[in-house]
């Protein structure tokens, strides 16, 4: 077995765990800490599949720009779109 | 690496070639993720004018179907890359096999929604049609289901056609000639895609399905 | 470096033109040549084009009197909304791009074609059914939504197709995704050598940061229009404040791509501008690098400046007050763009050439649009003049006084590249004097209109704004008049042309390099590049 696609176990291995740790918060008592932290693993589930089994690790500078561009895009979207919906009820006219 | 012989039409050059197929395939899954952020946002904004909604509409779904439906997309993965690399050392037949098992996770994947669907089907959950009224009383929350089932559907979709894509490949994987196509990047660009299916899911996963209070 | 077995398989034929390698339908319309599918779409926005246009007069017309000519009230919405969402979507967006932009970025950086010819030809048919879905709409009767489908009059009030042509639109977004997305693609990966960033002709950057806006903006549209399509076919609430959703959040996705969209319309514009006033002017570009990167500016700070179609809508004030300040930040790399043409043609040897006549036309016009623009980016000023007549002059300054205008000085400096033939140089500067003169006639009064409080959308409106309407439809018939004047010589041309040879312009270029029209494989060999962009010679050493 090469040595990628011990890595690639590896980071399987790595997700799996990821998952349980997930499952296993939902349950946990811990509150508004939930929404953080299930939504902080996916992000390394996220990353680790982009930058190992996508290759990111293996490419240029250029072409993670251009895999990740749209994550920033994304940003804008929702920083942008809560700066309405959050400040909304501050101001009565 | 062998089979990337084949130049087409407007390039000078293998390397060129692998350059460009890469670049596009990750400006093309860029857009993909802009396509499910719409979604995302929907939700998000859902989210923050009704704070609960997500809470009351996870109860309704089935917790560890979906775990289950995750496990299973990470493995393909597994798979996916793991034909990657071993098409790249010209074992076509062994890359064959691990695409078809991929391919049999994401059928399993589906037919798992299909249960799910059917659940939620019996139970009133979906929109306009079932055999009773949502037991879900609350508006907001109802739309936190819509919401889900535009979603993992369109995902369902993107799914399928990954299963029909890595299905084909996997069956002309078989031929013995090494110059035949599919050529390795066909592969890795398929692969691609499929992971990026993976990564949409493994977002929507929390999302629906884990809030709790 | 393996060579690719295609490079000397050219018959003499394909040698000699584009144009002549092949003569059947079939050759045409599955041609993956980057200049033949160039023609396929600019046959195919033309006759968008067309019906827009007879719309906008149907329009005009009906405006000529106070209490209406020939339209019912629902007649007039489907006329408005049909104008507005054929202009945009199968006119305005893919107009520059998809037929100069792909004709010329091969050639002019150095290419056989783009990075995906296939994907090219894709896009054409995916944009052929779209555009089939949107006829078949306007037989069966249209929209009356406005292009802009707002909830939740579309999604759950109007009356009209909306299922149908929200589909159009979802699917002619994914004929604009390929373009982006090759185009990218393409100027990352297919220059030639030598062909550095810093030697691209300002059009191929201004046509790269239009494409990194339509991948990455068009998906939400196309999203957003599911979600209306299932609103109204399932009655899901996403947009619906009685089932828990935001009609405001409707907005924030549309203009979120919309807003944008402005930009894919424009930016594409500028690049044919900065082309036609280095030509005209036989100079370097003043400010290269100004000018390049305000384009990638724009397409970036486009994206944060969407919260302004939405001031008065019940957006929050705090989020209106931080979009108000970013839309006057997106006026900077504008004015940038404008100030350096200007530099380029001090002390320039300006040749009056009908394509430099629509460049100044459109400078002009660009300038009184973004100005006004700037007015609207105002809170105060737009909250007195939001949804009037005032936005829609503001608007049609910069989508036709600038796009259209644009369109058509890239098609008077490129014709001669395209077909080989020369045009008659004094029609064409008649038809560039008449689209300046017939514009201002049409959309200035509408400014007067608009700030003295006539609203958009209404065919019935008080008899003193009746000068002011005439005037604009009178404006609008020289206005017709003169886009359908280049299409009668321009045809002439075709058999009756001189010929243009290689470089009828005198122009830098890679594109005027090659013969007119080019060969199928554009160059007999991928040139070197070793000269930046416009290397014209040294002020006072012009021959010309």
């Amino acid at each position: 077995m090469g040595r990628e696609i011990r890595l690639y176990i590896i980071v399987w291995v790595a997700l799996m765990a990821l998952l349980t740790a997930t499952v296993a918060l939902t349950f946990a008592p811990i509150g508004p800490l939930k929404t953080a932290s299930n939504l902080g693993i996916a992000a390394i589930k996220a990353g680790l599949v982009f930058w190992v089994y996508m290759h990111l690790s293996k490419q240029p500078g250029l072409e993670r720009v251009a895999a990740l561009a749209a994550v920033a895009w994304l940003g804008i979207l929702f920083t942008l779109t809560a700066a309405d919906l959050l400040t909304r009820g501050w101001f009565h006219i | 690496m062998n089979g990337d012989l084949i130049v087409h039409e407007p390039y000078a050059g293998v390397e060129q070639q692998r350059a460009a197929d890469y670049m596009g395939m990750y400006v093309f899954l860029g857009s993909e993720i802009m396509l499910f952020g719409g979604i995302f946002a929907a939700l998000f904004a859902v989210r923050l004018l009704h704070p609960h909604a997500p809470f009351v509409a996870a109860a309704h779904l089935k917790i560890w179907l979906g775990t289950a439906n995750t496990a299973i997309l990470l493995t393909s993965s597994l798979f996916v890359a793991a034909a990657t690399v071993v098409v790249r050392e010209g074992r076509r037949r062994t890359a064959s096999a691990l695409l078809a098992v991929a391919v049999l996770c994401g059928v399993a994947f589906l037919c798992i929604k299909g249960v799910e669907y059917r659940i939620e089907y019996l139970d009133g959950l979906m929109p306009g049609i079932g055999p009773k009224q949502s037991p879900i009383r609350d508006a907001p929350a109802a739309l936190i289901i819509d919401l889900y089932f535009i979603s993992t559907v369109l995902h369902a979709i993107h799914l399928s056609v990954g299963v029909v894509l890595l299905g084909t490949l996997s069956v002309l994987l078989l031929r013995q000639d090494p110059a035949a196509p599919p050529s390795p990047i066909t592969v890795v660009m398929a692969g691609l895609y499929w992971h990026l299916v993976d990564i949409v899911w493994i977002f929507l996963f929390p999302v629906l399905y884990l809030p709790r209070p | 470096m393996t060579t690719a077995p295609w490079v000397n398989a050219e018959t003499p034929e394909e040698k000699v033109s584009y144009l002549r390698a092949g003569h059947t339908l079939r050759s045409w319309l599955f041609s993956t040549d980057h200049k033949r599918i160039a023609i396929l779409y600019l046959l195919a926005i033309s006759f968008f084009f067309l019906i827009g246009g007879l719309a906008a007069a149907a329009i005009r017309l009906e405006l000529i009197s106070p209490t209406g000519v020939f339209l019912s009230n629902e007649g007039y919405n489907r006329a408005f909304s049909m104008h507005g969402i054929i202009m945009v979507w199968f006119f305005l967006i893919p107009s520059i791009p998809n037929t100069f932009g792909n004709f010329l970025i091969p050639l002019m950086i150095g290419a056989r074609d783009l990075a995906f010819p296939k994907l090219n030809l894709l896009s054409w048919y995916i944009y052929v059914i779209g555009g089939c879905f949107t006829l078949y709409v306007l037989i069966m009767g249209g929209v009356d939504t406005g292009w802009t489908f707002y909830t939740p009059l579309s999604s759950i009030y109007a009356n009209g197709h909306v299922v149908a042509v929200v589909a159009a639109v979802f699917i002619v977004g994914f004929s604009s995704i390929l373009t982006g997305l090759n185009f990218i693609v393409t100027v990352h990966k297919l220059r030639a050598p030598g062909m550095t960033w810093g030697r691209l002709p300002l059009f191929v950057w201004s046509h790269y940061a239009t494409s990194l806006v339509l991948v990455l903006a068009t998906p939400v549209l196309a999203i957003t229009l599911v979600l209306l399509a299932a609103e109204r076919l399932f009655g899901l609430g996403v947009f619906n404040p009685a089932l828990g959703g935001d009609p405001l959040l409707f907005q924030n996705l549309f203009w979120f791509y919309s807003h944008p969209a402005v930009y894919i319309m424009l930016l594409p514009g500028v690049g044919v501008v900065s082309e036609l006033v280095a030509a005209a002017a036989h100079k370097r570009v003043f400010g290269y690098w100004f000018v390049a990167y305000s384009s990638i500016a724009i397409a970036v700070i486009g994206f944060l400046v969407w919260g302004h179609h939405m001031f008065v809508a019940g957006q929050s004030p705090y989020a209106s007050a931080i979009f108000s300040f970013l839309s006057l930040v997106v006026a900077v790399p504008s004015a940038i763009k404008i100030y350096n043409w200007t530099a380029t043609l001090y002390k320039g040897s300006i040749s009056l050439d009908p394509p430099f006549l629509y460049a100044m036309g459109f400078i002009g016009l660009f300038v009184i649009g973004g100005l006004t623009g700037l007015m609207l980016a105002m809170l105060a000023i737009d909250v007195h003049v939001t949804d009037t007549y005032f936005v829609v002059a503001h608007f049609h300054y910069i989508m036709v006084g600038g796009t259209v205008t644009a369109f058509f000085g890239a098609l008077h400096f490129w014709w001669p590249k395209i077909t080989g033939r020369l045009y008659p140089l004094a029609w064409g500067r008649v038809a560039a004097l008449l689209i300046f003169i017939g514009f201002n006639f049409t959309f200035f009064p509408q400014f007067i209109l608009g700030y003295l409080g006539m609203p958009r959308r209404y065919h019935i409106y008080p008899p003193e704004f009746q000068t002011l309407h005439v005037m604009s439809s009178a404006g609008a018939s020289i206005l017709g008049l003169g886009y359908l004047f280049p299409l009668v010589y321009l045809l002439w041309s075709l058999r009756n042309g001189k010929p243009a040879g290689p470089n009828p312009w005198d122009a830098k270029g890679l594109e005027w390099t090659t013969p007119s029209p080019p060969p199928k494989h554009n160059f007999e060999q991928i040139p070197v590049v070793t000269e930046e962009a416009y290397a014209y010679p040294p002020l006072g050493e012009d021959s010309t």
